[in-house]
């Protein structure tokens, strides 16, 4: 099949690396026992901007998802991520250097409050080295506050600052998708992956998260975003990649993807 | 009596701090820690031992608290990047390692035959007036600043209305149960009965305080409950002060430790609450929830689980301190696993993840323990139908407050 003429680019390659992208993975495989959930996948992020990765269910998108950001530990492959590789990195150390996760299913920390929620994911707190509360107790106040303001700003921003002192737990479906992608700006990320950060929610709130990403990508963060709702990638995405069965199937911009008669056969199945 | 609460006051303190311990573990942080006995039991021998070797008390501690920090220092390498549920495995290993260890290395520990006759602090310690009135004074300070503390949290929990007299209204009730309940039971002490007179009055007083402060609360059953409880170890833990107090002014060895065990226990409650509500114990409640995210977030949750482990492990070692000093003669059969079990339902009874609940949870076990003594049957039968009855409790607590006492309800109904 991949000989057929195609109007994108079938992508063997993604190197060389060029300043412009923020993040760039060659050759990266996974495989669970006999599965080879991906195989040889290529992807790459230009900075600033919204990229898409689509692909039939099981194609391995949520995979290499865990593969860049090191939650799984690839096979095969590499990851760079502003020009310096990242594969070898713990994944709490990814997401120091800017690169952060959402998860398929919200996870929310349903017994912290939706505030707590908020202000635990600020880097590199003074207060989160035990010795520094007894060291720096008052600096460690002040920036109580500082974060607290941050995270009523954002949660504001989302419409869940009334929620904010309730159990996370206690939220929708759909609120839960928001503070977790309020919670992912609380770090202050260059780069977010979402994993269908539409799927399961009402198209009142598809339209805000939308928005919000927009908002989010214009103040200078940049995303990949596994979407299977045909109108958020279509509309969002400068650029998608298209997986399936693990293998890259077609790169290229949305309106050339959508009419690509391979993608089709990989949704339709045959 | 006054010897009896005395003891009773330090069996208490030294298995609420030992609580603590896993409380921090566990309720906190998530880490299933099946062996926290084998924390107290480095942590009595490394004092005990280096005190009959000359080491002053306080370095001895200190030296137990390192080898404590030094072995969880080893199992969390060994077992924290792995599945929780090898942490649970190691730690009962290590519990029964240490025991046999000092079961049959005899050089070291004397084996079975137990050590005996160590160094004790305040036991050759004869205070003047001034020092015990200032011993005294720190101590009711300490009292003060927890009866207050506690006071707004139970206002916290469950006060809706208050009106300006029900805190001095509930206070003179609850002083004037617990002395009451003294006279009740000062007879008994001396062999004879419980005396009906003041014993009826504890209850009338101890009943009227409950009804007094749940009429001003939220009108939950769960809530009353709560509230009786509370005011049921309040009375106990006046009988102990008031033991204390007279104890500490006929200065007598165990008054000093229990002075200085409720110091300790009074400071590690206050930090270990710090420590919760700052940063670095949010992070530790998301491990607690989920360690993907905290992972997602930027956390080094292994640094963390590890720093937790350290903690409470010497925590433990410190109960271990005390324990041995309390009892003046341990062998290797007082640290069975049966004592990291009593920590487990002292802090499931008062609701994990609570340290409040940890308190009331060793109070009320201790309090159980106590009354108990008094059915008639023989030691072992005792020892079982006691274990029986405490599974009974923990069974129907599970069943209708899974959350513990001090637990909040609509934390276990939130799905993930
Ligand atoms: N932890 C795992 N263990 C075994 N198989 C897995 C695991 N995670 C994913 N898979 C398999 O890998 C394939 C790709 O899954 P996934 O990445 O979740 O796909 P997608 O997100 O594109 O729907 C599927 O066949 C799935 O069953
Ligand atoms: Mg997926």
């Amino acid at each position: 099949m991949v000989d057929e003429p195609s109007l994108v680019s079938v992508s063997s390659s993604v190197s060389p690396v060029l300043p412009s992208d923020l993040l760039v993975a060659t050759g990266l495989c996974k495989s669970f026992g006999g599965i080879r959930a991906v195989d040889h996948a290529d992807i790459r992020v230009v900075r600033g901007s919204i990229t898409g990765l689509i692909g039939p269910n099981g194609a391995g998108k949520t995979t290499l998802f865990n593969l860049l950001c090191n939650f799984l530990t690839p096979d095969q492959g590499r990851v760079i991520f502003d020009g310096a590789p990242i594969s070898h990195l713990p994944p709490h150390q990814v997401a120091l250097q800017g690169l952060l996760r959402t998860f398929q299913v919200p996870r929310v920390l349903s017994r912290l409050s939706v505030l707590e929620n908020m202000l635990l994911a600020a880097p590199l707190q003074t207060g989160e080295k035990l010795w520094n509360i007894w060291l720096q107790p008052l600096r460690i106040r002040q920036e109580e506050q500082e974060l607290r303001q941050r995270a009523w700003a954002i949660l504001e921003s989302v419409g869940l600052a009334a929620k904010a002192n309730d159990y996370a737990g206690a939220l929708s479906g759909g609120q839960r998708k928001l503070l977790e992608m309020a919670r992912v700006m609380m770090h202050r990320p260059r780069m977010v992956l979402l994993d269908e950060p539409a799927a399961g929610v009402n198209p009142t709130l598809i339209n805000q998260i939308c928005e919000h990403i927009v908002r989010w990508n214009q103040e200078g963060v940049t995303f990949l975003i596994i979407e299977h709702n045909m109108d958020v990638v279509m509309s969002l995405c400068q650029h998608i990649w298209v997986l399936a069965e693990g293998r890259n199937l077609v790169d290229g911009p949305p309106s050339e993807v959508q009419t690509n008669p391979e993608v089709l056969r990989a949704y339709l199945g045959q | 009596m006054v010897g009896y609460l005395i003891s009773l006051g330090i069996f208490t303190a030294t298995f609420a701090l030992f609580s603590l311990g896993l409380n921090l573990h566990w309720g906190y942080t998530g880490l299933i820690n099946f062996g926290h006995v084998g924390f107290l039991a480095i942590g009595s021998y490394t004092t005990i031992l280096l005190g009959i070797a000359g080491v002053p008390l306080f370095f001895a501690v200190l030296a137990g608290v390192v080898l404590a920090m030094g072995l969880s220092f080893l199992m969390g390498i060994a077992t924290l990047r792995l599945r929780e549920d090898y942490l649970a495995i190691v730690t009962i290993g290590m519990a029964e390692i240490v025991r046999l260890i000092a079961l049959n290395e005899d050089w070291l520990t004397r084996g079975g035959r137990g050590v005996y006759g160590f160094p004790l602090p305040f036991a050759h310690f004869n205070p003047n007036v001034p020092t015990k009135l200032g011993m005294i004074a720190l101590f009711w300070g300490v009292v003060g600043v927890a009866a207050w503390q506690w006071w707004h949290w139970l206002e916290r929990q469950y006060g809706r209305s208050r009106p300006p007299w029900l805190l001095p209204g509930y206070t003179a009730l609850l002083v004037a149960g617990t002395l009451s309940l003294w006279a009740a039971l000062l007879p008994l002490s001396l062999g004879g009965g419980i005396a009906t007179f003041p014993f009826v009055l504890t209850l009338v007083t101890l009943g009227g305080a409950i009804a007094l402060m749940s009429h001003y609360c939220r009108p939950e059953k769960a809530a009353v409950l709560a509230i009786a409880l509370n005011t049921l170890a309040a009375a106990l833990v006046g009988l102990v002060v008031k033991a204390l107090t007279l104890g500490l002014w006929d200065f007598s060895y165990r008054a000093g430790l229990l002075w200085l065990l409720i110091l300790v226990l009074a400071l590690g409650v206050w930090q270990l609450e710090r420590l919760i509500h700052s940063p670095w114990g949010r992070v530790l409640k998301a491990i607690r929830e989920d360690e993907e995210v905290a992972k997602a977030l930027g956390k080094n949750v292994f640094a963390y689980k590890m720093q937790s482990l350290l903690l409470g492990g010497a925590i433990a070692a410190v109960a271990g301190s005390f324990y041995a000093w309390q009892l003046t003669f341990i062998n290797p059969d007082g640290f069975v696993s049966l004592i990291t079990f009593q920590a487990w339902t002292i802090v499931v009874l008062g609701g994990a993840g609570n340290n409040m609940g940890t308190l009331l949870g060793a109070a009320l076990f201790w309090a159980y323990t106590a009354l108990t003594r008094f059915i008639p049957l023989d030691g072992g039968r005792l020892e079982a139908l006691r274990m029986m009855l405490i599974g009974l409790v923990l069974i129907l607590l599970m069943m209708w407050r899974p959350q513990g006492i001090l637990g909040k309800k609509e934390e276990l109904s939130l799905g993930r």
